[in-house]
């Protein structure tokens, strides 16, 4: 496809090795298979006394958030730490582009301050490319969520989590519950889980929040829940956004929930061995059940710790992918 | 001045003339077709050996961005790109600021243009004040100031009544209505809603805010009688539906711009914010649909809808970059892609660029025969050459077509028997 080989163009360098992170599409199972080994290795690290490595020492890292964002900018700011390297933490909503300044000049004016890296979170699908194909030479851009297009960091340790726990992706049966439509974590979700060659991937909603095309991703379409978890191997629930209602995507959180709610009746359908994840901050009562969101099933705050190590991982790569290049 | 253009193939559609002609001209008229009058004597002739001679080009839709908007245009800047294209007459819409819904802007734009001494221009006046949908425009005043038709584009009419009323008024005084269907509550996105964006993450535009603004001003038009013409169709079924309507009796036309004919929504691949356009590339069926409607003629004409923009424009994240591209001075060249691609003959590629336009306004320009206005553009159709910012008059250099290898480039133009571009 156009977008593999345009985006490729973009985020490897002439090696094939990662120099910037922006999407999932158009990697190979090689390159996906080599962040999730070495994710791997970061996880056990961490159950380590001395957490740190060096692999960043001496570079800046800007965490870059035009949008809100806690778990995922916190867990950035770790993982940039752990490779010991400097970070600045930059709440841009707040400041510039409010006062009219356009993302490039944000962006040049950032760049004056020698950074090496920016981890970019902006409500505009592309951003992270957009600041990519602009950014001096020898920064890396890793894309921390971009409108609705990709959040390839949470896809891969959402990889990570099911690597450990379910092994081999060929013999897993996976369904993606709710907002796909707006969900870039979703997106990401269904390219590495097809590159990996997941047995199924389901996604589940109504009509109003599943994207038109969306099969065209290579997922199987359910309308029905009951059918959707039918002996799935793993369950990935997203999160509602509350505004979605007062928008006319759904008529309320009670019916929403009595349909497509995850509860302890409903998991049942699934494999007894099912793992039930989330890229939270999770709605109690939503989309998921508070037993089953504490439950023996839920992977959901283990997926906190992996993505530390995930995003370790790629910004180690990338970091070296412009050095080498 | 006697003007005689000598070796040319002449093709000018409306008068069905097809072949080696010369052409004579005298006081900014067509005075002879193939023999000269007695007794002319042309102070200047044109060799137009090897080239194709034809009526100008008229583009029924071409931003030119003054007043108010001068750092993407000026009226001197675009006429300037447009006889550069061949394009001898335009209209531009109203979304000026302020906006053309006076008469003294009409007036402004026209003065302005005669100075430029380009192209002819023929402004569109807005429908509604402001363009807001709300109160109707002093149509008739504007008329009387040059405008050759009104129209809502740039604002949705979202009251049926309004519009209903709009329309009535325009049909009492036989006024044209340029229509850009577009709903607005459906048009909050930058591309269309199809696999491309979805994968994207951008928001879509369906279909069905063009289908259901064409039904709907079709019902109206039924019910009050305005002559109605579509402009920059996008889809395939609107423009069944625009045939459809013709076939029952209607008068309504429509016209395509070029590059949807030529581009569609999988260009969007790499987030290219030349791509973004309104209304916004569609599929390949829609393409196809859109290529036939075009040959078969339910589409009468086919126009640039030229929007140059600053860099500053298309240089952030897709969904906030401005919509459009620069088209005026890649009009021919492209028109010219869709006869070598077998879409179009060469004479009905200029019937859809002269009289088929010419038609919809209700003009009798863009044909010669003796009498008419010297309006003629003189290109060579096999001549290879290279877009580039620099070979570029126009002050927008917002097009995906920048660096690529172009056929067909215009020698002369003239307007009114006065030659106002001939490249150097």
């Amino acid at each position: 496809m156009n977008q593999s080989r345009y985006a490729n163009s973009v985020q490897l360098n002439d090696q094939g090795q990662l120099r910037h992170f922006l999407t999932l599409e158009g990697l190979d199972r090689e390159l996906l298979t080599e962040i999730l080994n070495t994710a791997d290795s970061f996880v056990d690290m961490s159950a380590q006394s001395v957490k740190k490595v060096p692999l960043l020492r001496g570079k800046t890292v800007v965490n870059l958030f035009f949008e809100n964002s806690t778990r995922t900018r916190s867990t950035f700011e770790l993982a940039a730490k752990r490779l010991s390297a400097d970070v600045l933490n930059l709440d841009i909503k707040s400041s510039a582009t409010s006062k009219g300044e356009t993302l490039r000049d944000t962006l040049w004016n950032l760049q004056a301050m020698a950074s090496d890296m920016f981890v970019v979170r902006h409500s505009d699908s592309g951003a992270a490319h957009f600041i990519a194909e602009h950014v001096t030479p020898g920064v890396a851009i890793i894309n921390a969520g971009d409108g609705r297009h990709a959040h390839p960091t949470q896809a891969m340790l959402d990889m990570v989590t099911i690597r450990r726990h379910k092994g081999d992706f060929s013999q897993l049966k996976v369904a993606i519950v709710g907002d796909i439509l707006h969900s870039r974590v979703a997106r990401s979700q269904i390219h590495v889980l097809n590159t990996l060659g997941a047995g199924e991937v389901r996604v589940v909603g109504p009509k109003t929040l599943l994207p038109k095309y969306i099969e065209t991703l290579g997922v199987t379409v359910c309308y029905d829940l009951d059918e959707g978890l039918r002996d799935v191997d793993v369950v990935i629930m997203l999160r509602l956004q509350t505004e979605r209602m007062a928008s006319a995507f759904l008529p309320s959180q009670g019916e929403f929930y009595k349909l497509y709610g995850l509860s302890r009746e409903r998991l049942a359908l699934a494999k007894p061995d099912a793992i039930v994840m989330h890229p939270g901050p999770i709605n109690r009562g939503v989309e998921i059940e508070s037993e089953v969101a504490d439950g023996c099933q839920s992977m959901i705050l283990k997926q906190v710790g992996y993505g530390v190590a995930t995003r370790m991982a790629v910004m180690s790569m990338a970091m070296s992918g412009q050095t080498t290049q | 001045m006697n003007i005689a253009i000598t070796g040319g193939r002449l093709i000018d559609p409306a008068n069905q003339l097809d072949g080696l002609t010369d052409l004579f001209l005298a006081e900014g008229k067509v005075v002879a077709v193939g023999e000269a009058p007695a007794g002319f004597v042309a102070e200047h002739t044109l060799d137009a050996g090897g080239q194709i001679v034809s009526p100008g080009f008229i583009d029924l839709q071409a931003h030119l961005r003054e007043p108010g908007l001068t750092h993407k245009g000026t009226i001197v800047s675009e006429t300037a790109a447009a006889v550069a294209g061949g394009v001898t007459s335009l209209c531009c819409p109203p979304l000026t600021q302020p906006v053309l819904d006076t008469p003294a802007v009409a007036r402004l734009i026209r003065d302005r243009a005669e100075e430029a001494g380009n192209a002819r221009v023929l402004p569109l006046a807005a429908l509604t004040r402001g363009l807001e949908g709300e109160q109707l425009s002093n149509m008739v005043a504007l008329r009387d100031a040059g405008c050759v038709a009104v129209t809502n584009l740039g604002q949705w009419v979202s009251n049926t009544q309004t519009l209903i009323r709009c329309c009535e008024y325009a049909a009492t005084h036989n006024l044209l209505l340029f229509v850009r269907a577009e709903e607005g509550s459906l048009s909050q996105g930058c591309a269309h809603d199809g696999a491309t964006a979805m994968r994207l993450g951008l928001e879509g535009i369906s279909e069905v805010a063009e289908t259901v603004e064409v039904a709907r001003f079709l019902l109206v038009a039924e019910e009050t009688g305005v002559r109605l013409h579509f402009g920059q169709l996008s889809s395939q079924r609107s423009a069944a539906m625009v045939r459809d309507a013709q076939q029952r009796g209607l008068a309504v036309t429509a016209d395509v711009a070029v590059h949807h004919l030529l581009l569609c929504d999988e260009d969007l691949d790499g987030f290219d914010s030349r791509y973004h356009l309104r209304p916004p590339l569609r599929g390949a069926l829609d393409r196809a649909g859109l290529r036939e409607a075009l040959a078969s003629g339910t589409l009468a004409a086919l126009c640039s809808d030229h929007q140059p923009h600053e860099a500053a424009a298309k240089a952030a994240p897709f969904a906030a970059t401005e919509p459009g591209m620069a088209g005026l001075e890649t009009l021919l060249p492209l028109g010219l892609r869709l006869v070598e691609q077998g879409v179009l003959t060469l004479p009905l590629l200029i019937e859809r660029l002269t009289s088929g336009p010419a038609g919809v306004l209700g003009s009798d320009r863009g044909q010669l025969a003796v009498g008419a206005d010297a309006d003629i553009c003189i290109f060579d159709p096999a001549a290879s050459w290279t877009l580039s910012e620099a070979s570029m008059r126009s002050t927008g250099r917002n097009t995906p077509f920048m660096g690529e290898q172009l056929c067909g480039r215009v020698s002369y133009t003239l307007v009114g028997g006065r030659i106002v571009f001939e490249r150097g």
